[in-house]
């Protein structure tokens, strides 16, 4: 075991007769009792170790307008609303909805990504052509491109129609909220909203919800 | 026929440096290790890809916990004085009136989860016997009455009056639900604060998503 030997054996010389050899003491500590605290110590110190600090995600909010004048109108052609639902469940639909509610999607949360992707790419399709829009709000956004070292800072204006609004329902998780939030940090969409759910919409969620009675 | 001696072989191994390796790696933990403060509840946050660092100090933390009850703490380590002010501002607020004894108890106080007429039953008590998981959460949801405003509007007057910048932090618990969340919101709106950090714990971006993509690229993400 562990042990310190710092020269026990006979190391002694002779000193002669008569004189009386003192008897030695072995200097071995016996240090398995430390080895042993040693290693409950250890222990210890990885269970409670929190290697992970906790980090913070910046969420901004627009002050509430009470004229609606005021408010910036979202292009139909560039909207996405994603609603959140009970049990993980995500809705979706494209510009406005319909009278009939006929664009009015169910999905999963892979699916979403997927279709905020798809939704993103046609958007920026559209405006493929005009680099030189002469917006400023477009020169700034290709200014900010170029300062991150963006190599496709000209595509940088390209996607400025693209809108995500993001409605959670009353039953949705606060998971479910800061995930769809991180879902437009992961897609790198630059426009987005958290609004309050419209009644209509949240009556298409509960129908849904009915046709599937085991969401919790 | 002549036996063959196997030599006799010690079975002692020489564990020294095993044992070496081991109080290394233990000093090590005892280094690294950061005890968690103590929480008032236990909060499982939701993951997020962001990377930023938590602000320690000057900063007000709203909880909310499974039971959806919201808590309100200061986070002032530093400068503990901010503790008494704080309540005291909220007294005038509210039109409560506080003991010495309670002010020094608030201090210890972890998190208050409790409407004002019962804080100072709260503030009684002995703050080992705080219990957070006993106490009903701050009144949030009724629009007219949100108590949290009041909180919120004492600390950010404490904090303006020592021309200090105050951050607004909110931890949720993953399986509480959206509408108290609003509502602490809407008591931040309250109080015309549009920009806080939702405390999160660290995720990955996806492989092969715009983010990720971005981050090989080396263009800087805010």
């Amino acid at each position: 075991m562990a042990s310190i030997d710092s020269g026990g054996g006979d190391g002694g010389h002779k000193k002669g007769p008569g004189v009386k050899k003192a008897k030695k003491l072995s200097t071995r500590v016996d240090m398995t009792p430390m080895v042993d605290l040693g290693f409950l110590l250890i222990t210890f110190f990885v269970f409670t170790a929190t290697m992970s600090s906790p980090k913070a995600m910046d969420l901004r909010m627009p002050k509430d307008v009470k004229d609606s004048t005021q408010q910036n109108e979202a292009k139909e052609s560039g909207a996405l609303t994603i609603m959140l639902g009970k049990g993980n469940q995500v809705y979706y639909y494209e510009g406005k909805l319909d009278e009939s509610a006929s664009n009015f999607k169910s999905a999963t949360w892979k699916e979403i990504r997927d279709e905020i992707i798809d939704k993103k790419k046609r958007v920026m399709e559209k405006h493929q052509h005009d680099y030189n829009y002469p917006e400023s709000e477009c020169k700034k956004r290709q200014q900010k491109a170029k300062e991150d070292k963006n190599p496709d800072w000209q595509d940088a204006c390209l996607d400025r129609d693209f809108v995500v609004i993001i409605k959670p329902s009353q039953d949705a998780t606060y998971k479910n909220t800061v995930d769809i939030l991180d879902e437009m940090k992961i897609n790198q969409v630059k426009t987005y909203a958290m609004v309050k759910i419209f009644p209509q919409e949240y009556e298409l969620i509960q129908a849904t919800e009915k046709n599937n009675p085991n969401l919790k | 026929m002549p036996s063959v001696k196997i030599p006799r072989k010690s079975t002692d191994t020489d564990m020294t440096p095993f044992v070496d390796i081991a109080f290394l790696i233990l000093s090590f933990f005892i280094m690294a290790t950061k005890f968690k403060p103590p929480e008032p509840v236990e909060i499982k946050t939701p993951g997020s890809v962001s990377s930023k660092e938590l602000p320690p100090d000057d900063a007000i933390l709203m909880t909310i916990d499974t039971a959806n009850r919201v808590y309100f703490t200061v986070l002032a380590e530093k400068d503990k004085s901010i503790f008494d002010d704080v309540l005291k501002k909220v007294g005038t607020i509210r039109s409560l009136t506080f003991t010495n004894d309670q002010i020094a108890t608030y201090r210890k106080t972890y998190a208050v989860g409790v409407p004002f007429s019962q804080l100072n039953s709260l503030l009684d008590m002995d703050p080992e016997n705080q219990n957070p998981g006993t106490q009903p959460g701050i009144p949030v949801m009724d629009s007219v009455d949100n108590q949290l405003v009041s909180w919120i509007q004492a600390a950010k007057q404490v904090y303006a009056e020592r021309q200090r910048k105050l951050k607004y932090l909110i931890k949720g618990d993953g399986e509480s639900k959206y509408p108290t969340f609003e509502a602490v919101i809407s008591a931040l709106k309250k109080n015309d604060e549009f920009k806080f950090n939702l405390v999160t714990a660290l995720e990955d971006a996806p492989t092969g998503s715009a983010m990720d993509k971005a981050i090989r690229k080396g263009i800087k993400i805010e």
